[in-house]
């Protein structure tokens, strides 16, 4: 099967039911996208399909023929997209494993609501599990993330 | 040291050694490191043994004058990968926008000197190391100077270092160029440590430095290894514990589009695929019959009612005075309350996993643990090779909270005895149910606690019986955390309450009944239940008392003491006894833990028969502070971390099985459900304490003390319930 991932072609040969996550991790190499329960419960391997944020761990590769698949990596190696520099500058990591997920999310609300209050925030990350508990730095670097846009000409 | 090529050559390493220059050359210090005879744990009867003398290799510099600084920790998100260089480079006087870190590989050298071997956990790190990475960074500051000195042809005294430079008069060289010359000097066996009031690192609040590995994806967890030829593998683990392979049909397996292989190790059966999704879904099409053995039987609620009649009549004293039950019986008034927190598993974001290359050489493992000097014995006692012949390269850890600190390396074992069946390469992972079903689980305890109230309302004895399992029992760390059969663990932050020392009868003693159920150190271990159970009952002791919970604790605790200033600084900042919101209300709870003494107020609603946390005020007293910004940020995430096990989570079994699989039944905190949370650091120049865990204990019993303060409902079991 053919796919469009993070603006380039891949050529994939894979069983039908194969969920994106190991197709992107498993067989492209694009770790970056994380496996956490496999279940759609932790949001670890948040990408985007046509814009969306999807779980990739239940999302068969088959069914995304056409679409345009986007990962952390799509965001840029050195860290200058708006949201990336609203994680570092808020400094919210920690072990970091949930942040691609966390950012991808983040990433997808901003694209929709530009301006997002709590609420907002709220309702788009509850689907996005870390045990590190950096919630409430995330929260800020969202709404920092939205300032940043603006000034860049919201390109996020 | 010569494992370090192979460290620096680790394919998660290469993006970084593709934009520095000659790291290989240059400067690489090799220090004597000075061993205290520290004692971290009550339980640690001797000082650990010293540590060869070999020279070691804590920080490099390059001709381009970046500096390398080789951490012997494991980075599991509470912030060593900065904090720890920050104290190597006050002492180097380096440009700090040029340091670099990388994981040291396994080595004695690099042991924890709280352990004695080299591992990260028990909130040891930064304060196990302090000295021993100033030591470093002074001495290579001292070899720089000395170099230069000799350069130059002018007294090293008259040398001085800025960001990097050695500089003398209008003489002026940068420790890149420095430090072929340096390192060939001979280490100096003394060097002068900066004084505190010259500190310009230590002390400042400093972004973390893997800040931008993490927000881009490169970040090298354990589980995103590749290696040419690599495997994946998913274990078939019994769904009992102590539970056994009878008959094993894998033909379904094997049919299976990218299985390669099926093997069976002692705890199960694996599936070699060349993807993950073929390893599970063969995984799936496999047919065992299990023998589960005498496991097959238990249940929690068995064991629960169990625990509540052991706890009716003491176990083992863990520490005694006066006579509680006369004084007991003698009360006026007494107060009884049992407590029950269940089992809890770690649940980290990074599912297990362990990479593992087994060669005529000896083996070679990629993973995050927090324990490569237990885990190098284990690798080298199943292969039959020595521990030198074990290489680790540590990854970044997707979370740990204890569960990648093995005392047997369950998960590192396992992958060692599949890719030793096999004879190729592995990766196993666990699935988000293996890591749910496979152990290891914080205990689940019960305790009992009576009081009795003096004319004054002050409790005139006090005795606390725990339940639970020991967690050292049966692990090689035993004989040093097991004295006269109490592990130390079980009864952390209960016999060494500070309310006890001024109450004349106290009893504290335990029951460690044992169980096939695999139990382990899960963040803040004792203190864990410990905090809840104690902090809880000092609450109802004020209420019985008809006393503001502050006030209560003020006459309990002696003045002047860690503990109290904590909770005064997190009291007054919250405004305690000012009105609050309608419907809500505040708890309090203050706990010493691992060193450094934490206070929480916790504001709550109840909305919907739910419990809501508002906000936390948390002060903590750890000591002196190495980078505020880690203070704060593990606070954050243990109170976050305690609310997960306060609010929601819950391991049990029936017929020998757990019940939970997944973050749909084993619940954790949320977004949403995330406090505002406000921490305050008490300046502080008392022994430096940890700051991984202390955070933790407060939280449950400064929630539920908020909710009988709001509802007049005393909730002593976890999860919290208001049903």
């Amino acid at each position: 099967m053919k796919l469009d991932i993070n603006g380039r072609q891949h050529e994939v040969d894979v069983p039908d039911d194969m969920p994106l996550l190991w197709v992107l991790r498993d067989v492209i190499g694009l770790t970056g996208t994380k496996f956490g329960c496999g279940m759609a419960q932790c949001g670890a391997c948040t990408v985007h399909v046509d814009g969306q944020a999807i779980r990739s761990c239940v999302t068969p590769a088959s069914s995304l023929a056409g679409k345009k698949i986007a990962t952390i990596e799509s965001l840029g190696i050195d860290g200058s997209h708006p949201v990336q520099r609203a994680w570092i500058e808020e400094d919210v990591v920690q072990c970091g494993y949930c942040q691609s997920g966390q950012i991808m999310s983040a990433v997808a609300l901003l694209a929709v609501k530009p301006k997002p209050d709590d609420a907002d925030i709220d309702a788009a990350m509850a689907g996005n599990i870390c045990r590190c508990g950096t919630y409430q730095r995330i929260r800020s670097a969202v709404h920092r993330a939205a300032e940043l846009s603006r000034e860049n000409g919201n390109d996020a | 040291m010569t494992h370090e090529s192979d460290t620096l050559a680790a394919p998660s390493r290469r993006r970084f050694l593709a934009t520095s220059t000659a790291l290989a050359g240059g400067l690489v210090i090799a220090c004597f490191v000075p061993l205290g005879s520290r004692k971290l744990f009550a339980q640690e009867g001797a000082a650990p043994a010293p540590a060869p003398m070999d020279p070691n290799a804590f920080v490099r510099i390059a001709s381009d004058n970046s500096v390398t600084v080789l951490l012997k920790h494991s980075e599991m998100g509470q912030g060593v990968w900065t904090s720890i260089p920050m104290v190597l480079a006050e002492e180097l006087d380096c440009d700090w926008d040029r340091v670099r870190v990388l994981n040291a590989p396994n080595a004695a050298v690099y042991s924890n000197l709280a352990f004695g071997i080299q591992g990260t956990g028990g909130s040891t790190s930064t304060l196990e190391c302090f000295d021993q990475m100033r030591m470093a960074g002074a001495t290579a500051r001292a070899m720089l100077i000395e170099a230069a000195a000799r350069q130059w042809q002018v007294e090293a005294g008259n040398c001085r270092t800025e960001r990097g430079f050695v500089i003398c008069g209008d003489k002026k060289a940068s420790y890149g160029d420095l430090a072929d010359a340096a390192a060939a000097l001979k280490a100096p066996a003394n060097v002068r440590l900066k004084d505190p009031s010259k500190w310009t690192l230590i002390g400042k609040p400093t972004p973390r430095l893997d800040s931008l590995a993490k927000v881009n994806g490169t970040a090298g967890f354990g589980i995103d290894v590749a290696r040419p030829g690599l495997l994946v593998a998913v274990l078939a683990r019994a769904p009992v514990f102590g539970g056994k392979v009878k008959r094993l049909d894998a033909s379904r397996t094997r049919a299976v589009a990218g299985v390669v292989d099926v093997v069976q190790i002692p705890r199960g059966v694996a599936v070699l695929a060349r993807h993950t999704w073929a390893a599970k879904q063969g995984r799936e099409a496999l047919e065992i019959e299990w023998d589960n053995g005498a496991g097959a039987s238990l249940s929690t609620v068995a064991m629960r009612k169990d625990y509540r009649k052991l706890a009716q009549k003491p176990g083992l004293i863990a520490r005694e005075a006066g006579n509680i039950e006369a004084a007991l019986k003698s009360s006026r008034k007494r107060v009884e309350a049992v407590y029950e927190v269940p089992f809890l598993a770690h649940a980290p974001m990074e599912p297990l996993n362990c990479t593992v290359e087994i060669s005529e050489a000896g083996c070679e493992i990629w993973t995050g643990t927090q324990f490569q000097g237990v885990d190098q014995g284990v690798v080298a006692q199943i292969l039959g090779i020595t521990p030198e012949q074990v290489k680790i390269h540590t990854q970044f850890l997707g979370g740990g909270f204890g569960r990648r600190a093995n005392p047997v390396s369950d998960f590192i074992a396992e992958a060692v005895q599949v890719a030793k069946a096999a004879n190729k390469p592995v990766k196993l992972v666990w699935m988000r149910e293996d890591d749910i079903r496979g152990g290891y689980y914080r205990p689940m305890w019960v305790s009992r606690l009576a009081a009795a109230l003096g004319k004054d309302g002050m409790p005139s004895a006090w005795t606390h019986t725990v339940v639970g399992q020991s967690i050292a029992a049966g692990t090689p760390f035993a004989p040093m955390m097991i004295k006269d059969g109490i592990d130390a663990t079980s009864i952390e932050g209960a016999a060494d309450s500070p309310y006890l020392a001024a109450i004349p009868a106290v009893r504290i003693d335990l029951h460690s009944p044992e169980s096939p159920i695999p139990v382990l150190w899960w963040r803040s271990v004792g203190h864990s239940h410990t905090g809840f159970v104690v902090e809880s009952f000092v609450d109802e002791l004020a209420h019985a008392a008809k006393t503001d919970p502050l006030a209560y604790r003020r006459q309990l605790l002696p003045a002047g003491s860690r503990n109290l200033k904590a909770l005064e600084l997190a009291a007054r900042e919250f405004g305690w006894g000012k009105p609050l919101a309608e419907g809500h209300a505040a708890g309090m709870a203050v706990h010493e833990s691992f060193g450094s003494h934490v206070a929480q107020v916790a504001e709550v609603s109840v909305e919907d028969g739910r419990i809501r946390v508002h906000r936390v005020v948390c002060a903590v007293d750890c000591g002196p502070v190495v980078n505020p910004m880690t203070v704060e940020a593990q606070m954050q995430s243990a109170i976050a971390f305690g609310l997960s096990a306060a609010l929601h989570s819950e391991i049990t079994f029936k017929d020998g099985k757990v019940e939970q699989s997944n973050f749909h039944d084993y619940k954790v905190l949320k977004f949403d459900e995330m406090p505002k949370v406000e921490v305050h650091v008490v300046n502080s120049s008392e022994k430096m304490g940890g700051v991984g865990e202390p955070g933790l204990p407060p939280i449950a019993p400064a929630v539920a003390n908020a909710i009988f303060a709001l509802t007049g409902k005393r909730l002593r079991t976890l999860p919290l319930s208001m049903a």
